[in-house]
């Protein structure tokens, strides 16, 4: 189908789209990369009344280091990320998991801010963000505030951000020599939303410090079992010692079956790729 | 009342200045405006890759952006790639490989395929796999369209 017909603007300033986004008389939605965005309103399942292009907003593009963390611009786009050498060489995890996401001329325009704010959670980039600890930066008329990714995202397309608010950049610490990465996805064709998938981070693998597991495609949020992690700091644990802790946690939390698979097969499918991407850390 | 805009582009080399309802996507304004029929609707909503065409420089999904939005933008549809020396060799590599039936996914499927090739892609048949997953075929299989891009890549390397 096509667009229901709206009202565009494309500010040239981050000023001028936020007093845009401020109104509260009709419904307004930034469009970024538009990857998602535009299939849901060629679908009508969204119809905003005003879409405000974030395009021309130079100021929300660009991968900058600072002392201890990677500040990303929310405009930033996916294939951007994959071109940086400054994310291959302080965000390994994302150089890992950036080919999985969708396919190259989706990475092409679609943007980190984007599927943030979008929240799907079969979406890699939310939990990428947990498994990281990273900060979100929002912005809004009234100023700025910092989320931390693991209380942003809260449900299904639903975010910690309020009407009226963007996000204006994303930070993600600097990974240190000793920190482990790992991630698996499971999809029925190379770059399809994954049936399930999980991003790990470690500070530390023997003895284990710092663990972080985040799952996608299995609920309706990206589900962190990072709690499992306290029963195991500090033990030599193996495989399957996370394998057995993190399938507790899971049996704890009820899991969102979906076209494709039902929560038993899901519960299964979270454990073959948890137990893959703990193999390709250690590897 | 639908709200429209003008826009200035380059489609294949050539300056187009129209004005377009701002709900219009891109490739319907190069199909049913421009009259560049090359590029084709599929899905509508980014899956098919129908529509995939170059805009200034990279491959995008045509119908997942609006024509206001390739405001001043450089665009290539297939017809322009016939003139880059990497979408003639595909062309004719497609032809030798018979990796085409119906052609419908065709247009999109060179304009993934100039962008890997001009990109340094690797001839290793799992890369390009990777790169074309994007671009459903529903006549080949795949198998030959994997043959022809491969086939540019080994010449251009030899």
């Amino acid at each position: 189908m096509k667009v229901a017909d709206f009202h565009y603007e494309r500010p040239d300033s981050l000023a001028k789209a936020l007093v845009l986004l401020s109104r509260d008389d009709a419904d307004v939605q930034a469009l970024a990369g538009g990857q998602s965005l535009m299939p849901m309103m060629n679908f009508r399942l969204a119809q905003p009344d005003t879409l405000v292009d974030l395009n021309a907003l130079e100021e929300l593009r660009g991968i900058r280091e600072a002392a201890n963390h990677i500040e990303i611009g929310a405009m930033t786009r996916y294939a951007m990320l994959e071109a940086s050498d400054l994310v291959r060489k302080h965000i390994p995890l994302f150089s890992i998991a950036l080919p999985h996401i969708a396919h190259s001329a989706i990475r092409n325009r679609g943007t980190i801010g984007g599927s943030a704010a979008l929240a799907d959670p079969a979406a890699e980039m939310p939990a990428l963000l947990i498994a990281l600890n990273a900060t979100i930066t929002a912005v809004s008329t009234s100023g700025e505030r910092k989320i931390a990714a693991k209380d942003f995202f809260l449900g299904l397309y639903e975010t910690a951000l309020d009407e009226g608010e963007l996000i204006k950049s994303i930070s993600v610490p600097k990974a240190l020599i000793e920190n482990r990465f790992g991630f698996y996805e499971l999809t029925r064709r190379h770059g399809d939303y994954a049936m399930a998938g999980v991003a790990i981070a470690a500070q530390h693998m023997a003895p284990l410090t710092g663990l972080r597991i985040v799952f996608f495609g299995v609920s309706d949020r990206p589900l962190d079992v990072t709690a499992i992690a306290e029963t195991l700091e500090g033990q030599s644990a193996t495989d399957t010692d996370i394998v057995e802790a993190a399938c507790r946690a899971i049996g704890n939390q009820s899991l969102h079956g979906d076209l494709n698979a039902d929560a038993a097969t899901k519960t299964h499918l979270a454990q073959v790729v948890l137990r893959r991407a703990l193999r390709g850390m250690n590897a | 009342m639908t709200q429209t805009c003008t826009i200035t582009m380059t489609v294949n080399g050539e300056i187009v200045s129209q004005q377009v309802p701002t709900r219009m996507n891109l490739v319907d304004f190069l199909r049913n405006e421009v009259g560049l029929t090359g590029s084709h609707v599929g899905c509508e909503h980014g899956v098919c890759g129908a529509c995939t065409i170059e805009v200034d420089g990279v491959a995008v999904r045509g119908c997942l952006l609006l024509a206001v939005q390739a405001d001043q933008a450089s665009v290539t549809t297939i017809e322009g790639l016939a003139n880059n020396p990497t979408g003639r060799a595909l062309q004719n590599a497609f032809q030798k490989h018979n990796a085409l039936q119906c052609g419908f996914c065709t247009p999109g499927m060179l304009a993934s395929a100039v962008e890997y090739v001009e990109g340094g892609g690797s001839p290793e048949r799992t890369a390009i796999r990777e790169h074309i997953s994007g671009n459903y075929c529903r006549c080949t299989g795949y198998q030959s369209i994997v043959d022809a891009i491969a086939d540019v890549l080994e010449n251009a390397s030899s």
